[in-house]
């Protein structure tokens, strides 16, 4: 190997020179990342890699682990009475808007029994905890306690007690990786809940969301709520997003409009996974006629 | 003393296996879970940096892109943002390593400073041009944390190379 800045006399050349190896490794280096941001072609790389890099990771997240059990155990008995306290009134509430919802499922079955209408999917969903921040620091990402062990999958919505906050985006076996709403390279199909409007909304940083491709002249207002429309298929309908905060219709043909985000989305601290839609299968294409 | 070109101390020679060990430690304080908090310095390249200037023959690009591509799936970056900072950061400071050792060690972290902040701004270009957003300008504090770093560091990892075999007084090592 040569020297950068040092020319070896020809019979001692062992190599290419440093700047043409330069030149190729970068030339690498770009191509996968043009692979990677553009096209998204490298999940089996990365999944062969993180088998060196995982028994890394579990090592390093024990110090964090410790600090965190032992701020929780001595975390005061008082705090813990008034939380305790706390949630027991909020239990008594929902206790009774859930026997109100129960009844009220029930009806909307019956009712769309009575219509012929499709049913309603039904969903299972996860409790987890967020662990700590992704350490990326030019994306919005949090790492969840559960992974693919748990039942996890990659592009599940995750919600919090207000609201969506994210989605996940990669699974291990016992973590799963967040992209959280606020984050610029994630969106999700809304509609109005007060006249059906539907648009994507898009993260903008800064904690706050925008909903784009909605035409200047269609009736949207600040306060509105915006909640999932589930056209994606994979968002279940009808989970609270965002209220729309500032509306401005100058600019051009759409509107632009900037929402604030319902959910607690960098705060939170226990959050729910909620299970892809369970459709029905398809129903099986018809036998051919003859054979091949 | 440090042992500079300029001083009469003689080393050990490097066991290779020492370096690689340390830049696997790096690794792993690098995965350590910190959440956003800026200024914290990064591990592999400071490690990565002292290597290819002490011994550049030994490590250079080759290792930079390996340990990048490691750094990026450990921590769920773009795949290469890493590896081509850290490509370009061991080729400076290969080239930089006949001169910087003539220096003291601060001096020396004087010289890697610029390499590393070069370094960020590789992984901020990549990203940015990506869409990602400007996570503001204390992310710059990781680089000058790194070259704080840089004194303590280099008598830890050059500890085992002042082990003499065995102790003579009259001998400069």
């Amino acid at each position: 190997m040569s020297l950068v800045g040092h020319q070896p006399p020809p019979i001692f050349r062992r190599g290419p020179a440093p700047l043409a190896r330069l030149f190729v490794f970068v030339a690498l280096c770009l191509a996968l990342l043009v692979a990677d941001l553009r096209f998204r072609y490298l999940e089996v790389l990365r999944n062969a890699l993180s088998v060196v890099t995982y028994p890394l990771q579990m090592a390093a997240s024990t110090p964090a682990d410790v600090v965190r059990n032992a701020s929780r155990y001595f975390g005061t008995l008082v705090d813990v009475q008034l939380e305790n306290a706390d949630l027991r009134r909020h239990q008594l509430g929902a206790g009774e808007r859930l026997l109100r919802f129960e009844q009220l499922e029930q009806e909307n079955q019956h009712l769309r029994e009575l219509l012929q209408m499709s049913q309603r999917v039904q969903t299972k969903s996860i409790a987890a905890d967020i662990l700590y921040n992704a350490p990326d620091p030019f994306a919005r990402k949090v790492i969840l306690d559960r992974g693919t062990q748990q039942g996890v999958e990659a592009g599940l919505a995750v919600v919090d007690a207000n609201g969506v906050i994210g989605q996940v985006t990669r699974v291990h076996p016992v973590q799963s990786e967040v992209t959280l709403l606020t984050d610029r390279n994630q969106s999700i199909p809304v509609s109005v809940v007060r006249n059906g409007v539907r648009g994507v909304l898009y993260g903008v940083g800064r904690g706050m969301l925008e909903m784009r491709h909605v035409l200047a002249e269609v009736d949207i207002q600040p306060g509105d709520r915006l909640v999932t429309s589930g056209l994606d298929g994979i968002f279940v309908p009808g989970l609270p997003v965002a209220t729309v905060t500032r509306v401005d219709r100058d600019q051009d043909a759409f509107a632009r409009i900037e929402c604030e985000p319902l959910a607690a989305i960098e705060r939170s601290v226990q959050v729910l996974v909620i299970g892809r839609a369970a459709y029905p299968p398809p129903p099986p294409p018809p036998e051919p006629a003859g054979g091949r | 003393m440090h042992p500079t070109n300029r001083s009469s101390r003689i080393l050990q020679p490097v066991k290779l296996w020492f370096v690689y060990l340390s830049l696997f430690a790096a690794l792993g304080l690098e995965y350590i879970p910190t959440g956003r908090t800026p200024g914290l310095p990064d591990w592999v390249a400071l490690v990565l940096a002292f290597w290819c200037v002490r011994e550049p023959l030994a490590i250079g690009m080759g290792a930079g892109f390996a340990f990048g591509l490691l750094v990026d799936v450990g921590l769920g970056a773009a795949m290469g943002q890493h590896a081509l900072a850290y490509v370009v950061l061991a080729y400076l400071a290969n080239a930089l390593a006949r001169r910087v050792l003539w220096f003291p060690a601060w001096q020396q972290a004087l010289h890697v400073l610029p390499l590393l902040l070069l370094a960020q701004a590789i992984m901020m270009l990549v990203r940015l041009l990506a869409g990602a957003e400007f996570p503001g300008w204390s992310y710059f504090l990781s680089s000058f944390s790194s070259a704080l770093l840089w004194t303590p560091l280099s008598f830890l990892l050059l500890l085992p190379q002042y082990q003499p075999d065995e102790r003579d007084d009259n001998r400069p090592i």
